[in-house]
């Protein structure tokens, strides 16, 4: 793979089995209501090592980390740091042994700069005031050690999700720390930024702290982890030494069962008309001049960095955001695509990368989010038709074998990988001809995955157009007929067959010759 | 439609205590035996009638308020709005020249209801097209509103010129149908309107959606602007409606008229269990918010404990109260 050039290799292990753990769990036991997430797991933790969890979506693999970082309490079980029983009522109970969480979640406050942001809560002052000099000179030092070139003084929501992450990495890293724990760090960096990330915990480990680092991509955690522990449904599964387990058997162990291929045959190579042509689309301070066209049944790949500008191009295109589009031919025809609801009733989905801030209303339930888009299909007007509605519902849980305890809980309470199959339940009730799906398994397991890429590719063969929008270039290279790669707001490249690789992405993203170490 | 059976929620979930939303109406029920405890003569039917009647202007701009707050927004401006929507009804009463009185209603009655809608439209279009938080847009039209009555009145009072026309008003907000005074059964209707609206129609869902996350309704193609215009509208219509149950109680209206009524409906909003940052909104606990209201006053002018010059500290004191049990719920449920 052509980006494991870009990762540091770990250093030799240091022999962990003679030295004491530095943080332990004993038999782990937690419980959200009646459903158990976690059941009888223990975990050593050794000073210097990196220690990888793995498993799919609902293994309890984020649940695991918030208990060892004060975040919950488990139910039964306990925690030992230096082989001394503790008890972390809180966050900050655990961060004063030196405990810390980097979330997967992204919680900054949006209207602060970075600076304030990574010293939130543990300002530096000199008197009543504060040191802002130093505090921004330390941001700066600490952010380009993550390789991550932000002003201290942007305004975070000015910043790119990758971006966000790395000030949230910085973050955590500013409290002495014996323990860190990455819950799904990489999820939307990419593979530059996601070396540098590796650089930091590389030199982590020289110091001497323990890391615990939670991620679906297995090729990350064959290269960073000294020993690797698969969880599967709330249970420990097995606990190998990296160099014992190649990524095959990691993915093996955590489906627990042969994995079938994860991408499903590509459809023909559609000969179809062209559904969609876009010219001389810019979107201000994201997109110059780009265009591309859509076949019928086609699966169109859009490649690039984070920042590249390909989920604001398709905004713009949807009036989600302000642009200028110099061609919009739909079947040949001349529209104006003015607004969301009138792309829609072009017949043009779109399932956006956001989806806890964008996607879900995460406090209602699981009709109202599948319905809340598809009204007007569904409903008697002027009234809702419940019957119809719950009728829907049951074919949603069913055609995308969404798991969930009860039908009347809320969207937030569904995992990772649920809640995508009822986003994109919500946005196929509108029968759009032409899908747009912007990082379809962000954050989600295997096994959802195979079943997403299964779905699109059925979508494809009955003639619905696809783009994909992702940061997993295997993802693109496994389902597309045809990868569009955009560099700084542009289109650079277009790759079909034989010439659709990592490296030929890497190169057109980055616009380097050699994908940058 | 042919399917027999649908597991809709309810027939799934069984019976389950719904405590966030019920808590109003243990609030209620805790304060009626207060009240009892307190003077038997407030469980005096006359009495109990007299508070649910008082409390309609405000259960009416109430479910307005729920609208406009479930969708993320908030209206400051009905006490005004309601003084300068009366002034209009008056004079435009009084410039009927018929002796027909019924004319003269129906002309009051569609000034009332429009000159609401239209006022609620501005703060609509205003807040929605000039892209202003909603606070200061209505805390602007506010004043405009409260001027606007000042100057009608010329700084007296607005009454309604004849003494026909006054005694032909009255049964409005005095009469009574089947024993039930008017004033309840247009609230009641109201807010059985509202309901439906809020809970069962596409439009109620699309308010929920924008106040819970604005971006999702945006990118589920809801049209924001104008789902939020039109609840500010609906404010407007209601505030229309208590107006003329309004008028007809004192036949006139002073600069003076419906002052700190935003307050008192955002209170009874929230009382009700309607978050104010949106994103839900319950019609019947407003309901129960605005009777909860009226009957605290009720109660402190009936005891000799707690002199009624407090009643506002008392409201205020409940409105604090009903945060806080509410964010206890929330954590708990």
């Amino acid at each position: 793979m052509a980006i494991e050039g870009g990762f540091v290799t770990a250093p030799t292990c240091q022999p962990v089995e003679t030295s004491h753990p530095v943080l332990a769990a004993e038999s782990l036991r937690k419980s959200f209501g009646a459903a158990p997430v976690l059941i009888d797991v223990s975990l050593t933790l050794h000073p210097g090592e990196v220690h990888a969890f793995i498993g799919e979506n609902g293994a309890g693999k984020s649940t695991l980390a918030k208990l060892l970082a004060g975040h919950e309490q488990p139910d039964q079980g306990r925690i030992l740091l230096d082989g001394q029983p503790v008890r972390f009522p809180g966050p900050s109970d655990a961060e004063r042994h030196g405990i810390v969480l980097v979330h997967q979640e992204l919680l900054l406050a949006g209207q602060m700069t970075v600076a304030e942001n990574l010293f939130l809560g543990r300002e530096q002052r000199r008197g009543p005031f504060l040191e802002r000099t130093a505090m921004r000179i330390a941001t700066a030092e600490r952010l380009t050690r993550l390789g991550c070139s932000v002003h201290p003084d942007m305004r975070v929501d000015r910043l790119s999700i990758a971006d966000r992450q790395m000030v949230q990495i910085a973050r955590a890293l500013l409290i002495p720390h014996r323990v860190v724990i990455f819950d799904e760090p990489t999820a939307v960096l990419t593979p530059a930024e996601t070396a540098a990330l590796f650089r930091v915990i590389t030199e982590l480990k020289a110091s001497g702290a323990g890391i615990l680092f939670i991620s679906h991509r297995l090729a990350e955690v064959a290269a960073i982890a000294d020993r690797v522990t698969v969880l599967r449904d709330g249970r420990h599964v097995a606990t190998h030494l990296a160099a014992d387990l190649s990524q095959h058997e990691m993915a093996r162990l955590m489906v627990g069962r042969e994995m079938s291929a994860l991408f499903p045959d590509k459809p023909q190579v559609p000969t179809g008309p062209v559904v969609l042509e876009i010219g001389g689309a810019s979107v201000p301070g994201f997109v110059t001049d780009a265009g591309f066209s859509l076949c019928r049944g086609e699966m169109l790949g859009f490649a690039g960095l984070v920042g590249a500008g390909r989920t604001e191009l398709f905004e713009g295109l949807l009036g989600l955001r302000p642009a200028r589009i110099g061609k919009l031919l739909l079947d040949g025809h001349p529209h104006p695509l003015p607004n969301p609801r009138a792309a829609m009733e072009a017949g043009i989905g779109y399932l956006t990368e956001d989806r806890k801030g964008k996607g879900l209303l995460l406090r209602h339930n699981l009709a109202f989010n599948l319905t809340l888009a598809a009204e007007h299909r569904l409903h008697r007007l002027p009234l809702v038709d419940a019957a119809r509605e719950q009728a829907a519902l049951s074919r949603a849980l069913g055609d995308f074998d969404i798991r969930v305890g009860r039908r009347d809980a809320l969207a937030g309470q569904l995992s990772g990988g649920n809640q995508q199959k009822l986003l994109l339940a919500k946005t196929m009730l509108r029968r759009p001809r032409i899908l747009v799906i912007d990082e379809p398994t962000r954050g989600i397991d295997i096994g959802t995955r195979a079943q997403i890429y299964r779905f699109i590719a059925s979508l494809a063969r009955e003639g619905v157009s696809c783009v994909i929008i992702s940061s997993e270039m295997q993802e693109l290279i496994g389902l597309c007929h045809r990868i569009l790669v955009m560099r700084a707001g542009r289109v650079v490249a277009e790759l079909q067959g034989e010439e659709m690789t990592e490296h030929n992405i890497v190169v057109h993203a980055t616009g380097v010759a050699e994908p940058a170490a | 439609m042919s399917r027999a059976v649908v597991a809709g929620p309810a027939a799934r979930r069984g019976w389950r205590l719904d405590l966030p939303t019920l808590a109003p109406f243990f609030a209620l029920g805790l304060l009626i035996l207060l009240g009892a405890a307190v003077n038997l003569r407030f469980l005096d039917p006359q009495n109990l009638t007299n508070v649910v009647t008082r409390s309609a202007f405000m259960v009416v701009i109430g479910v307005g308020a729920t609208f406009v707050i479930a969708g993320g927004g908030l209206d400051l401006s009905v006490g005004s709005m309601s003084a300068f929507v009366g002034g209009l009804m008056i004079l435009a009463m009084n410039a009927v020249p018929t002796q027909d009185m019924a004319a003269a209603i129906a002309v009051g009655g569609a000034v009332a209801l429009g000159g609401g809608a239209l006022c609620g439209l501005g703060n609509g279009v205003i807040t929605t097209a000039g892209r202003i938080e909603p606070f200061i847009v209505t805390l602007g039209t506010m004043g405009v509103f409260r001027a606007l009555i000042t100057y009608l009145a010329q700084g007296g009072a607005l009454a309604l010129s004849s003494d026909a026309m006054q005694a032909a008003l009255r049964p409005i907000y005095f009469g009574t149908v089947l024993g039930i005074p008017v004033p309840v059964l247009v609230f009641l209707a109201v807010a059985v309107i509202g309901w439906v609206v809020l809970n069962r129609t596409p439009f109620g869902r699309h308010c929920v959606a924008i106040g819970a996350n604005e971006d999702v309704a945006r990118y589920s193609g809801v049209a924001i602007g104008r789902v939020r215009c039109i609840t500010y509208v609906i404010q407007g219509v209601c505030v229309g409606v208590a107006t003329m149950l309004y008028v007809p109680r004192l036949s006139s209206v002073t600069p003076g008229s419906g002052l700190l009524w935003e307050l008192q409906a955002i209170t009874a909003v929230v009382i009700g269990g309607t978050p104010l940052r949106g994103g839900a909104g319950r019609i019947w606990g407003t309901v129960a918010g605005a009777v909860i209201l009226e009957m605290v006053a009720n109660i402190m002018v009936l005891s000799n404990l707690v002199s009624e010059y407090l009643i506002g500290a008392v409201q205020g004191a409940i409105i604090i109260i009903a945060m806080l049990v509410q964010r206890e719920l929330a954590r708990r449920g």
